[in-house]
């Protein structure tokens, strides 16, 4: 196969949220960069988010970061790393600030000052003061804002893009380090290497692994299969953020801050059953808490509608300015998914897969690291992991609403950051010498060649339901090892499977089938991870073992390609101040 | 159902056609037109179109719909006569089936400058902006870059590179609207041509067709209103 190659400093492989931030970072630099990306970058997923981003600014009411670090501790429940967490509630503030300064056009307070929101998890005097106001907002489309305001950053600073290409693989050098990747320009088909000192990943999450979930099409995990690939593990892959409001049926997302706003789930009995769940936080208890609270009460039998299959998001009550004011994409997306305009009907809602806790595991400055079977950590020279691909790990076990933001750019920002320093210092060896295209290539090759065979599509269609069948909610080990031997089985069928499209420009169908293969990948860590984990703990609920156990569990599952899982030690040791030690997690 | 759909792949076709499909779709079944065009692909992993967050606010699935510009996802097929005729996106080179190049559409985005200058240096707090001045930004920031207004105006068709065009003329005025930015006269200036804003005869099919019902006219006469204000 014919290959040409390019040359950058650093290349970022994603134009959402997080890798617009580190792009900011290297455009500004005197460093070249590229940023790849498989989409026009404002059609990345970062365009969906709603709610908002957090930051102890204090301009609704007192807070400050150390409040937002003990919510982010016990919202991980305590599986978070505590170093990383302390870095980014630390440098929330600044990086908001530094959106606003880029221009974007967050809501405002009568004084002029950034709007607030309550969100889900948030509280004062680390936990004792009752609810935070810390969810910065831009109505409810922030990261529509925030991602078109990182792109005119870009356009500002005269960054490369390499929009509409997509990442193959990895390609490593003589000693293991990473060197760039392999990608093929959509458009053409045109196969290149893009050879670079650092490479980041920001390539997002990979909720299309489940049939039903908020999240866009092209949320396929490419950068966990890229790092398995390569030999390096992902981590935490267990735990799936089930958000408590998914449209029922459709799948579509409407945010948490309806609840924020003062919106509050009823099931078919008209009760506001949250009181009885979490007497002290109600609707904004933790996601997770909410999201198992819906399910116990659809399996119940009090779910709404004719299948009992739902409970409602009460917002009516609030009246029409404050929705038409501050939760106007809402309301467009209730009546155009659900048919109901939520000024006047309540939206019927459902527990749906959202957000993927687990990814590529990183130090704070962004490094990928690699685990070795003590449970020791290595760092991966040349490659750097950011936002929701990434591991770093902030989110734990259960991620809060708007800290997703937060991360993307101030992970973004910090690697970004690192990889300036490390140029400048010589750190990063670079692409001399040996490498290794071949296995890429082979893989490219053997979906050109393979001219009969199983269908992508409908491999795809068995993991997305084996996945919501079994590795849903709630787990129980057999269910679990069902998904296990189900899985396997498509992993192996799909080595086989073929396309029937084997042209070269705008060949979607061959994309698709590279990333169901990373999807694959991803379902396999996901569920292999899950049935190891004999305990409960934040999003990871298991009926055969209903409790957490901080003696045996309090340690991240690390997993590799191979179906090798190790664990590594949870770092409850902060950069400054002192640990959140675990204790009993209630709202 | 019954859909005719426009097909062209640049390497085996030397021109379009049109293919029609048969799709069963239950009574009521609530699909959208996004929805019955993956299960096409299923079928037929030959058709080309992009997409990406299946709830209209990525602006990728733009297509020309029974006439009509529009995003697939949120367009119920309940809302389609028979046959659904789906075409690219009028007026740009055809790349493959329904992907259009939108090289020029996206340079004229770029044309207008389009992020915040602001020369003052920047403080450790925000930059205030009381709730009057942030209204006016409410319909021009939530523009998705779908390309269904500059697609379906004509004065963007017979003059894509001088006529900056609907979506760009927006985002012009979105900045300048904006409290915060500090280049209104410069912004304002390089717009003032006689094709830049001018080219726009409020024919209103940007208005008609955008699908999250922004007005790109009157963004246009408020371009022009304050170009003539300067020059006076
Ligand atoms: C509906 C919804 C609402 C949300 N609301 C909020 C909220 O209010 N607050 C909050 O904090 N979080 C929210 N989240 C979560 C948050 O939006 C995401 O976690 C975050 O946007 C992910 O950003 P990212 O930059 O990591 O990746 P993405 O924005 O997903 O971008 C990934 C990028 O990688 C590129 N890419 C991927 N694979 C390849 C490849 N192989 N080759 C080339 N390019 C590739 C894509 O083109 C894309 O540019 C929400 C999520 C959803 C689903
Ligand atoms: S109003 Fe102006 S910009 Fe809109 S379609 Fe007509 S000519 Fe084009
Ligand atoms: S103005 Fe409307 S139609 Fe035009 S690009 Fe923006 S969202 Fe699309
Ligand atoms: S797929 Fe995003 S707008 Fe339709």
């Amino acid at each position: 196969m014919a290959i040409s190659q390019r040359s950058f400093d650093a290349v970022i492989i994603g134009g959402g949220g997080a890798g617009l931030r580190a792009a900011v970072q290297l455009a500004e630099s005197e460093y070249s960069v590229a940023v790849i990306s498989k989409v026009f970058p404002t059609r990345s997923h970062t365009v969906s988010a709603q709610g908002g981003i957090n930051a102890a600014l204090a301009n609704v009411d007192a807070d400050n970061w150390h409040w937002h670090m003990f919510d982010t501790v016990k919202g991980s429940d305590y599986l978070g790393d505590q170093d990383a967490i302390e870095f980014m509630c630390r440098n929330a503030p600044e990086v908001v600030i530094e959106l606003e300064h880029y221009g974007l056009p967050f809501s405002r307070l009568d004084d002029g000052r950034i709007y607030q929101r309550p969100f889900g998890g948030q509280s004062k005097e680390f936990g004792t003061g009752g609810q935070a106001t810390r969810t910065c907002a831009a109505a409810d489309r922030t990261g529509h804002t925030m991602l078109h305001t990182l792109y005119q950053r870009c356009l500002k600073c005269d960054t490369t893009f390499l929009n509409e290409w997509y990442a193959v693989d990895l390609v490593k050098g003589a000693t293991g380090n990473v060197v760039g990747v392999i990608a093929i320009c959509i458009e053409t088909g045109e196969t290149a290497f893009i050879q670079s000192k650092a490479t980041i990943f920001a390539t997002g999450g990979a909720g299309r692994i489940y049939e039903s979930t908020t999240n866009a099409l092209i949320n396929t995990g490419d950068g966990l299969g890229m790092a398995m690939r390569a030999g390096l593990p992902v981590m935490d892959m267990e735990f799936w953020q089930f958000h408590p409001t998914g449209i029922s049926g459709a799948g579509v997302l409407v945010t948490e801050g309806c609840r924020g706003e003062g919106g509050y789930l009823v099931n078919k009995d008209g009760e506001r059953f949250m009181e009885r769940y979490a007497p002290n936080a109600k609707d904004l208890a933790s996601r997770d808490v909410v999201a198992r609270a819906m399910a116990v009460e659809i399996r119940e039998g009090r779910g709404c509608g004719k299948d009992a299959n739902h409970v409602l998001l009460k917002l009516d009550h609030l009246g029409e300015d404050i929705i038409k004011q501050r939760l106007p994409g809402i309301r467009e997306l209730a009546i155009t998914f659900a048919h109901v305009d939520p000024i006047k009907t309540p939206i019927p809602v459902v527990p749906t897969v959202h957000y993927m806790m687990g990814g590529i595991p990183t130090n704070y400055h962004g490094q990928v690291t690699t685990v070795k079977e003590d449970g020791s950590t290595e760092i991966v020279s040349g490659l750097y992991a950011v936002g929701e691909c990434a591991c770093v790990s902030v989110h734990g076990a259960n991620r809060l609403g708007g800290n997703s933001l937060l991360d993307l750019v101030v992970f973004g920002r910090a690697a970004g950051d690192h990889v300036v320093n490390a140029l400048r210092a010589g750190d990063i060896e670079g692409h001399s010498g040996a490498f290794e295209l071949d296995p890429a290539l082979e893989r490219l090759n053997r979906w050109d060649n393979t001219k009969s065979g199983e269908r992508v599509d409908d491999i795809r269609r068995e993991m997305g339901q084996t996945m919501q069948n079994n590795c849903s909610v709630f787990r129980t080990a057999e269910v679990m090892q069902e998904g296990i031997e189900k899985i396997s089985a498509l992993q192996e069928r799909l080595k086989h499977a073929a396309l029937q499209d084997h042209s070269r420009a705008y060949n979607t169908a061959r994309i698709e089938a590279l990333e169901l293969e990373n999807l694959m990948s991803v379902a396999k860590a996901s569920v292999l991870s899950a049935a190891a984990r004999k305990e409960s703990r934040g999003a990871h609920s298991r009926v055969d073992f209903a409790d957490r156990n901080d003696g045996e569990w309090l340690k991240h599952t690390v997993c590799f390609a191979d179906d090798r899982l190790i664990y590594k030690p949870v770092n409850l040791e902060p950069i400054s101040v002192e640990s959140f030690p675990p204790k009993a997690r209630t709202y | 159902m019954r859909f005719s759909v426009y097909r062209f792949n640049p390497e085996t076709d030397s021109k379009p056609y049109l293919q029609d499909y048969d799709l069963e779709i239950g009574p009521d079944e609530d699909m959208m037109l996004l929805d019955a065009l993956l299960l096409l692909k299923a079928q037929d992993e030959t058709l080309s179109f992009r997409r990406s967050c299946r709830e209209g606010v990525c602006g990728s699935d733009g297509m020309n719909i029974n006439g009509k510009n529009g995003l697939a996802c949120i367009t119920p097929l309940s809302s389609l006569k028979e046959p659904i005729r789906i075409r690219p996106l009028p007026g740009m080179p055809v790349i493959r089936d329904l992907i259009v190049d939108l090289d020029q559409f996206y340079k004229n985005y770029e044309r207008i400058e389009p992020y915040l200058i602001n020369d003052e240096p920047p403080c450790d707090s925000e930059r205030l902006q009381s709730p009057e001045e942030r209204e006016k930004l409410d319909g021009l920031y939530e523009c998705i870059l779908c390309a269904c207004c500059s697609t379906s105006c004509p004065s963007f068709w017979w003059n894509p590179e001088k006529f900056v065009g609907p979506a760009g003329l927006l985002q012009a005025y979105r900045f300048i609207a904006d409290s915060r930015d500090t280049h209104t006269e410069e912004r304002l200036s390089k717009l003032d041509d006689p094709d830049s804003v001018v080219r726009c005869h409020s024919i209103m099919n940007c208005v008609d067709v955008c699908p999250k019902g922004l007005n790109p006219t009157a963004a246009i006469g408020q371009v022009r209103s304050l170009i003539l204000k300067k020059s006076i």
